[in-house]
């Protein structure tokens, strides 16, 4: 039987995502900055204290002071003893205060204790770029994440993909890193009506078919690269775009059968160029697919620049379908 | 200073015995990791809990064990041994060996035992007292009466996330007991160098937290104060603060192999006369509940006994070179190879 479908924004499916895991199960809670009775400063949480800490007089949505490195500590706690939070980051930047309970602790947990003890933890929140944030609200931390063994890392670009993966994650027993980019927020997507409805990790979708070369992105550089796409089809350029989604683990299968398809690749992040994640991709297709490959993997990445205040300077600092293409054209030459 | 105590004996012979056995068993067991250190038989950094026996003891024996929670630093070899761990497996992971609790992926400053409650056996100074709270924060979100231990040291007292789990331990009434042990020295600094104020205890002030400064060298006087704050504490649902006043008799870990650094030969002679087991023997004998024949006879059965858990140790194997991708995840497999 073939689920219905309902059209909703990313930011909804995210939160229909929580409520039907809160619904499901009495062990999921939520917690972090404002949150609750703020409704959260991206809105995801909007509704959420009034239904079950008002209404249902439960606990379940937690308001936390600013200290990212105790609440987080205190929800891998509650994870260890079974319960399974889920942590919002007011922005993944402030997780950065975090890290060593995320990387010191939660990601060596399970294999520290030799198997004893599992961590079901989310950590989620946006990522990147919003609107002229500038230096401290801006960064894109999943390639940090991705760096390390123990963790799961997402970063769905669509709708669908962040509400079916956003519930395995909460049902899975790994700590899991799930980032959204502000700018997706608004975007519009279609929902299966179906409660059970999950995702599998390590999945690479292919967004458009396409013979002549692969655009490989994640969150919203998936977004950039359809309309590259676009652009290059007006051009009789027929691209293959490539929507990563899972950093951590990652399906390279899917990538190399791209690349081994199209023999061109582009791989866009909004992170810093250097030392980004595209770089794992790009040294990735360079070990497996040199063979197939009839020009060099090139890197679109953000500016290698702390994120500018100035509209025009932030706007500068990440890639566009501009600096794609040229790219491309340069490859093409 | 802690209050002096004035014992009137409530315990039975039978739990003095106990106790006394317990916090000899913690001594050989920890003389004996010192051994096969100097072996080469256990690497890395491994830190023994000797002068500080007492502590463990007292507070263990106030909870109801596998069913409360306890969580301390890497000083981590006594709680299970007196939890009822497997002794073999806590020396085969000191030993990183394949019978280890985790299959020699900890080591000696990760040994944990979640079945009897143990939760480790963290490395991170200060890191693992939010998780202490967390688990608190689990048996009161699941209305259980359950009570969260968490260990920590004098040094790990200033961690910015103790103070920031302090804050909401009381704001979200968690029950859990913070007992820092206050044995003097964080690594080769002296107390007074490390805290601007050295009344430990009033950490748990600011934020409303009943907090108190006891004695840990007096495993009778532990006990008492221990059950009477977990009892508080189960009652209540309401965090508590306890600096507890102990002394490591060895170096700060296996490695530290100079202490004249931080501290002299006539100051740790001085503390040596606190010593939690010769205190005990004292009563014990004074109170006419044994004599010396029968301590040593208990002293020998111990020193047997830790004896064959060596053995037993050194004997389980090493882990296969396979076993590196065992439990990165759970019910998934990491990605194999350089
Ligand atoms: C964050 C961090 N910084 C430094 C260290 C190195 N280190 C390990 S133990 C220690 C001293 C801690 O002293 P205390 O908390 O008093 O515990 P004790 O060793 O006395 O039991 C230091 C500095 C560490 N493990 N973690
Ligand atoms: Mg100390």
């Amino acid at each position: 039987m073939a689920a219905v479908l309902t059209e909703m924004s990313y930011r909804d499916a995210i939160r229909r995502a929580i409520v039907e895991e809160l619904d499901r199960d009495k062990d999921v809670f939520v917690m972090g900055e404002d949150i609750g009775r703020y409704q959260g400063t991206f809105r995801v949480t909007e509704g959420l204290f009034k239904k079950y800490n008002e209404e249902q007089g439960e606990w379940r949505i937690i308001d936390t002071p600013i200290v990212e490195p105790g609440f987080t500590g205190i929800a891998i706690g509650a994870a260890m003893a079974g319960l399974r939070p889920i942590v919002e980051m007011m922005t993944m930047s402030f997780s950065i205060l975090a890290l060593d309970q995320i990387i010191n602790h939660a990601a060596k947990i399970h294999y520290m204790t030799g198997g004893q003890v599992k961590v079901p933890l989310v950590v989620r929140g946006p990522g990147g770029a919003a609107k002229q944030l500038s230096a401290q609200h801006s960064h894109s931390m999943e390639g940090w994440y991705a760096h390390c063994p123990g963790l799961v890392v997402l970063a769905p670009a669509t709708a669908r993909d962040a509400y079916g993966l956003l519930k395995a994650s909460i049902r899975n027993d790994n700590p899991v890193v799930f980032t959204e980019n502000p700018g997706l927020y608004t975007t519009k997507g279609e929902i299966p009506d179906d409660p059970d409805f999950t995702l599998p990790f390590g999945k690479a979708n292919i967004l458009k078919e396409g013979k002549d070369i692969s655009l490989i992105g994640y969150s919203r550089m998936t977004m950039l690269n359809l309309e590259v796409a676009e652009r290059l089809a007006e051009d009789g350029i027929d691209a293959e775009v490539v929507d990563v989604v899972s950093l951590l683990p990652l399906d390279t299968e899917t990538i190399f059968n791209s690349v081994r398809k199209t023999h061109r690749a582009v791989v866009v992040y909004e992170d810093w160029k250097h030392g980004g994640f595209g770089g794992e991709i790009a040294s990735r297709i360079g070990e497996e697919c040199f063979d197939d490959l009839d020009a060099p993997v090139v890197r679109v990445g953000g500016l290698n620049v702390p994120m500018p205040y100035s509209r025009v300077l932030e706007l500068e600092c990440m890639p566009k379908v501009d600096d794609v293409l040229a790219s491309i054209y340069k490859l093409l030459k | 200073m802690a209050k002096q105590a004035q014992h009137e004996l409530t315990e039975s012979p039978a739990q003095l015995e106990q106790f006394y056995r317990e916090m000899l068993y913690i001594r050989r067991f920890e003389e004996k990791c010192n051994v096969a250190y100097r072996q080469g038989l256990v690497g890395g950094y491994m830190h023994v809990y000797i002068g500080m026996e007492a502590t463990a003891v007292g507070w263990n024996d106030a909870i109801k064990v596998g069913y409360d929670y306890v969580i301390t630093a890497y000083r981590d070899h006594a709680q299970p041994l007196i939890m009822g761990s497997d002794p073999v497996k806590v020396m085969a992971e000191i030993m990183g060996r394949k019978d280890g609790y985790s299959q020699g992926k900890g080591g000696s400053m990760h040994i944990y035992d979640v079945e009897n409650g143990f939760f480790g056996g963290w490395g991170i100074v200060g890191g693992h007292t939010p998780l202490g709270a967390g688990l608190a924060f689990a048996a009161k979100y699941r209305k259980e009466d359950r009570v969260a231990l968490c260990f920590l040291g004098d040094g790990a007292s200033n961690a910015g996330v103790f103070f920031e789990t302090l804050n909401m331990a009381a704001l979200w009434d968690l029950p859990v007991i913070f007992i820092i042990e206050n044995n003097e020295f964080a690594m080769g600094t002296r107390l007074e160098y490390h805290a601007a104020d050295t009344e430990l205890y009033k950490r748990g002030e600011p934020f409303g937290i009943k907090c108190e400064r006891v004695d840990g060298m007096d495993v009778l006087q532990v006990r008492k104060d221990a059950q009477r704050i977990v009892d508080w504490v189960r009652e209540n649902q309401k965090p508590y603060v306890v600096e507890i006043m102990n002394y490591r008799f060895a170096g700060h870990g296996a490695a530290d192999n100079d202490r004249q650094l931080y501290r002299t030969k006539e100051e740790e002679e001085e503390n040596e006369k606190r010593d939690p087991i010769a205190r005990l023997e004292k009563i014990l004998e004074e109170r006419n509940v044994m004599n010396r024949e029968k301590m040593e006879a208990i002293d020998e059965e111990i020193s047997e006994k830790v004896e064959e858990i060596y053995e037993a140790a050194v004997a389980s194997p090493h882990p296969d070179p396979s076993e590196v991708y065992d439990h990165v995840y759970c019910d998934m497999e990491p990605e194999k190879g350089h």
